[in-house]
């Protein structure tokens, strides 16, 4: 079976400056890699290129079978993003929030409400604007998005930041529950002793380059 | 070839989300809605010692107040995704980039009809003018405000997220509106003064226009996104 992400000799701008710079990377499905670096050594640009969301200028990335070079629209139905920004709208409902992007990706009314219930927001907190949620409910919410939405590919940026220590371990437990599910994880932590335990392998990220971790 | 019917269920979700985001916080409401009233009086106090100059003006001043209305309108259409990743997360949602511009301009058009309902009573009350041959002015103000929100939200994607998103997009947004004032007017002038004949060419002009710009934001709403 193909990779779901093959990245060779990846290059990717951020303004002019490499972020990437001939990156490669593969991670097999049903995988969980996490990568490790210092700040701005690559690791969120990394995760958007994989997205889609940062255009590949040379080199080649694969990502669930699609060429990032010439058809990154097509592959980002099947990712689940979480980045530090929450991508919510503060106006609507946690449940109107969650719908919305889960309706979007096809997902249908059962798979929002286990999102809910599994990410502990279906009680009083459905019915409350997301404008009004503290940064770990907020972040609770994005989790439900992306829970609901099932993709095949996560790429989680910092998932434990802003959690207490209930929602981390939730957090672990989505990623072992994705992972029986079928699905593939990308992320990046600085928490890196509860990150090496849900992880199969690390790799890190440095000056753009990609590189195993020996023994790990 | 298209999927027409995921392009017509995404447009109604994003259609539906911003319209309950709008119920919510009553910005076309409580803001657009009284600077639409407010324009139309300081054009009666700027024309006051001639009620003739304003009767004769109404159908431009009407489309004017539409136009800054719609301005105003489009850009808090766009500013709900340019906080926090939001158009990050429009960009993975899976919608179709056509159902996303047309949802936008079905919301917006929706917003507009409510103000234009209201200009109209305004005009009708502040400038004395009589709504003449309505058979040819629902279908004008209708297909107008269409073509205006059309245009507005094309570019209104080009200028969500900039530092100066603001004054940026009536510079992008009022000279492409240009021909459709000038159709609007015609047409609604035909309109009111109840010689419904020369209008109906102006209304065929019209639809031309917006089915243009409905078209050309459908197509290239997806680079757009990704590009803005």
């Amino acid at each position: 079976m193909e990779p779901a992400v093959d990245l060779r000799g990846a290059v990717a701008l951020v303004g002019r400056f490499p972020a990437l710079a001939g990156a490669d990377l593969t991670v097999d499905r049903g995988e969980v890699v996490l990568l490790q670096g210092p700040n701005g050594a690559g690791k969120t640009t990394l995760l958007r290129c994989c997205a889609g969301l940062v255009p590949v200028v040379d080199g080649e990335a694969r990502v669930l079978g699609h060429d990032l070079r010439h058809d990154r629209r097509r592959v980002r139905r099947r990712i689940g993003l979480l980045a530090h920004a929450t991508g919510l709208y503060d106006d609507l409902t946690v449940e109107a929030n969650v719908r919305f992007w889960a309706q979007a990706a096809g997902a249908d009314s059962g798979d929002v409400d286990a999102a809910l219930d599994r990410l502990g927001l279906a009680g009083r907190l459905r019915d409350v604007p997301v404008g009004q949620l503290s940064a770990g409910q907020r972040r609770r919410t994005s989790l439900a998005v992306l829970v609901s939405r099932r993709p095949e590919l996560w790429l989680l940026d910092e998932p434990h930041a802003g959690l207490d220590q209930a929602g981390r371990d939730l957090v672990d437990g989505l990623i072992a529950d994705a992972v029986v599910a079928g699905a593939t994880v990308l992320l990046s932590s600085h928490e890196l002793e509860r990150a090496q335990r849900v992880a199969h392998r690390q790799v890190e990220v440095v000056g753009g380059h990609v590189r195993e971790v020996p023994g790990a | 070839m298209p999927d027409l019917s995921s392009i017509g269920r995404d447009a109604w979700l994003v259609a539906g989300k911003d319209l309950r985001i709008e119920a919510r916080t009553r910005v076309v409401v409580n803001q657009v809605a009284p600077f639409a009233v407010l324009v139309l009086l300081l054009f009666a106090f700027a024309f006051d010692s001639s009620t003739r100059v304003l009767r004769e003006g109404t159908p431009g001043l009407f489309w004017i107040a539409v136009l800054l209305s719609g301005l105003l309108a489009v850009q808090r259409a766009f500013s709900l995704e340019a906080p926090d990743g939001l158009r990050d997360a429009l960009r993975l949602s899976g919608l179709n980039p056509a159902g996303i511009f047309l949802g936008k301009v079905a919301s917006v058009t929706l917003q507009l009809l409510v103000l234009d309902l209201l200009l109209l009573l305004g005009v009708v009350a502040l400038y004395d003018a009589t709504l003449g041959a309505p058979a040819l002015l629902v279908p004008s103000v209708v297909v107008a405000t269409l073509g205006l929100a059309a245009v507005g939200c094309l570019y209104g994607v080009l200028s969500v997220g900039q530092r100066v998103a603001s004054t940026l997009l009536p510079l992008l947004m009022l000279p492409a509106l240009a021909p459709l004032l000038l159709c609007a007017t015609q047409a609604v002038d035909a309109a009111l003064s109840g010689t419904s004949g020369e209008g109906w060419r102006w209304l065929v002009l019209l639809v031309a226009f917006t089915t243009s710009y409905l078209g050309l934001g459908a197509a290239t709403f997806g680079i757009l996104l990704d590009d803005s």
